[in-house]
């Protein structure tokens, strides 16, 4: 009770007595931010029965917010990847989830620039955006990576799904026409390559997005439209090895049953 | 450090060569996570200490370091520091609960997943030194088949891999002993298993791998790969209640079943790949 009147008592102060005070809002010089928001659409107007602190905080997370983003496409942007990339690390290296990472470029990007014109470039960028952000689940993480290079994480995306959801992103965009002008509509392609963190093991951002990278350029001179995922090292193990692998299992269990009523089962390997 | 094994400075080049195993040093691996190498590793260096050997285990899970946890130590100098060159090895090294030696890898090792030339360097002479101080050495490594696992086992002259039954943890187990044969040219792995739910079924499951082995992987009859059956850990509840307490099972309740099971794979080691102790 006593700090929300102190609390009060200082922002009445403050709007009072708004240039001897360092506290004061105009000293502060929120200009720049109050631009950067109202280029973003936001809302940066001081409501009448705003407190001066509640409204800072208000152009805080404004500003916060816009750090993340991408503002052509309004995807996230390559410093929030990297940092949801980091966590996926910790994750997959303490519980050996699965995290697919995957690297996306808009094949002959620079074709649409030089024919069509940079508007037109930029209406293909926001369009593919959209297009593969509608594909994904909200856990998933997408960014916009670099220039016409886009980067999505799968949390929780099984090795044998990867190749599956990769294609299915792949196909949507091919699908998908962009309008750019009234009278032009464009169809583009993008090629995709992945890598699994290696699981239960710590791994690094570089390397993760290295392998990764290293698919995508495969995809690329491969002809392009197209997706290529990092092998795995392990797990070449095939179905006929792994129906012997388990063939003691059905057989415990069939021992197990038949040997119930005695003390001490004891099962000999046929 | 006067009983260096490999002279670290005037020989850095001849560290390069073609890795032999080291005598004594058992490297406790499996394919998949979570199946207890900690545990086991932790747990059979007391068994084996309590039979009179010098034992040390070495954190060799880099990245991942959990040993610290399961003996509830909080190391002020750990193997970072010596890789790092901020400590001497001999600072490392902590007595542990049970009576044998531990060698922490530190969370500061995650930069140290990476397996780079000077990494190898650091870690061989680091094995060097420890051989001739220890009766055994056991290394406790990461599961899988990464560029460090696979590096810290190659050092070994025997490796314990741990399994549970489950499907995963087994086909995890026999991807990594292939990788092993074909990689390392080991011909002999020693397989734990671990929560064993029936006496016998850890043979069994043995035999099994063993059979799928010498169908698809030891196709040269030159070449066999003998999978060895060391020994099985049953499910007890005391093996939880030691892990959530952080204590020792070896040094609490070492007469519980899977503490007699643990006491029984030190013996058999014994007869097998270590030397009684002197």
């Amino acid at each position: 009770m006593i700090l929300t009147l102190q609390y009060q008592f200082i922002t009445f102060a403050v709007a009072r007595i708004p240039d001897s005070s360092p506290f004061s809002l105009h000293s502060l010089k929120l200009d720049d931010a109050c631009a950067l928001l109202q280029h973003d659409a936001q809302n940066i107007e001081q409501e009448a029965d705003e407190p001066d602190a509640a409204y800072l905080q208000r152009l805080i997370d404004g500003l916060c917010e816009l750090s993340l983003k991408d503002p052509l496409t309004g995807l996230n942007n390559r410093r929030h990847f990297c940092s949801v990339l980091e966590r996926s690390i910790d994750i997959v290296a303490r519980s050996g989830e699965s995290v697919l990472l995957l690297l996306l470029d808009i094949d002959r990007f620079k074709s649409i620039n030089d024919s069509h014109g940079h508007l037109a470039g930029d209406q293909v960028l926001r369009e593919i955006a959209r297009c593969l952000a509608r594909c994904l689940r909200p856990m998933d993480t997408i960014a916009r990576y670099g220039g016409e290079e886009f980067a999505i994480i799968l949390p929780n995306c099984q090795p044998v799904f990867g190749l599956a959801v990769a294609e299915r992103i792949r196909k949507t965009v091919a699908a998908h026409t962009i309008p750019v002008s009234p009278l032009l509509s464009l169809q583009v392609t993008i090629s995709i390559g992945g890598a699994y963190a290696p699981e239960w093991v710590r791994s690094t951002t570089d390397l993760w997005i290295e392998r990764a990278d290293k698919q995508l350029y495969r995809a690329k001179s491969r002809g392009r439209d197209q997706v290529c995922l990092d092998q795995p090292r392990e797990l070449s193990v095939s179905a006929e090895e792994k129906g012997l692998l388990f063939g003691h299992l059905l057989m415990d269990e069939a021992g197990t049953r038949e040997n119930a009523p005695s003390d001490a089962p004891k099962w000999e390997n046929a | 450090m006067n009983d260096v094994l490999i002279p670290a400075a005037e020989n850095k080049n001849s560290l390069r060569l073609p890795l032999k195993p080291l005598g004594k040093v058992l490297a406790v691996t499996s394919g998949k996570g979570g199946v207890g190498k900690t545990f086991v590793s932790a747990n059979l260096a007391a068994a084996l200490a309590r039979r009179g050997h010098r034992v040390l285990v070495l954190d060799a899970d880099l990245g991942l370091a959990n040993l610290d946890v399961v003996l509830n130590l909080h190391p002020k100098i750990t193997l970072h520091d010596v890789f790092t060159g901020k400590a001497r090895l001999e600072d490392a090294i902590l007595p542990a609960p049970g009576g044998f030696s531990v060698l922490l890898a530190g969370s500061g090792m995650v930069e140290y997943s990476r397996l780079t030339t000077e990494v190898r360097d650091e870690f061989l002479r680091i094995i060097g030194s420890l051989v001739p101080r220890y009766d055994v050495v056991l290394m406790d490594t990461g599961a899988g088949i990464s560029d460090v696992v696979l590096f810290a086992v190659s050092l070994a002259s025997e490796v314990l891999m741990v399994a549970t039954p489950e499907p995963t943890s087994l086909t995890d187990a026999y991807a990594t002993i292939k990788v092993l044969v074909g990689q390392q040219l080991r011909q002999t792995v020693r397989l734990i298993v671990n929560q064993s739910t029936r006496p016998g079924s850890g043979q069994a499951i043995t035999n099994q791998l063993q059979q799928v082995l010498d169908r698809f992987v030891a196709t040269d009859p030159g070449h066999p790969i003998q999978l060895l059956h060391l020994g099985d850990i049953p499910v007890d509840p005391e093996v939880r209640q030691a892990i959530m307490r952080r204590q020792l099972m070896m040094q609490h309740t070492p007469d519980c079943p899977a503490g007699k099971a643990i006491a029984q794979l030190a013996r058999t080691l014994e007869k097998t790949v270590i030397p009684k102790p002197a």
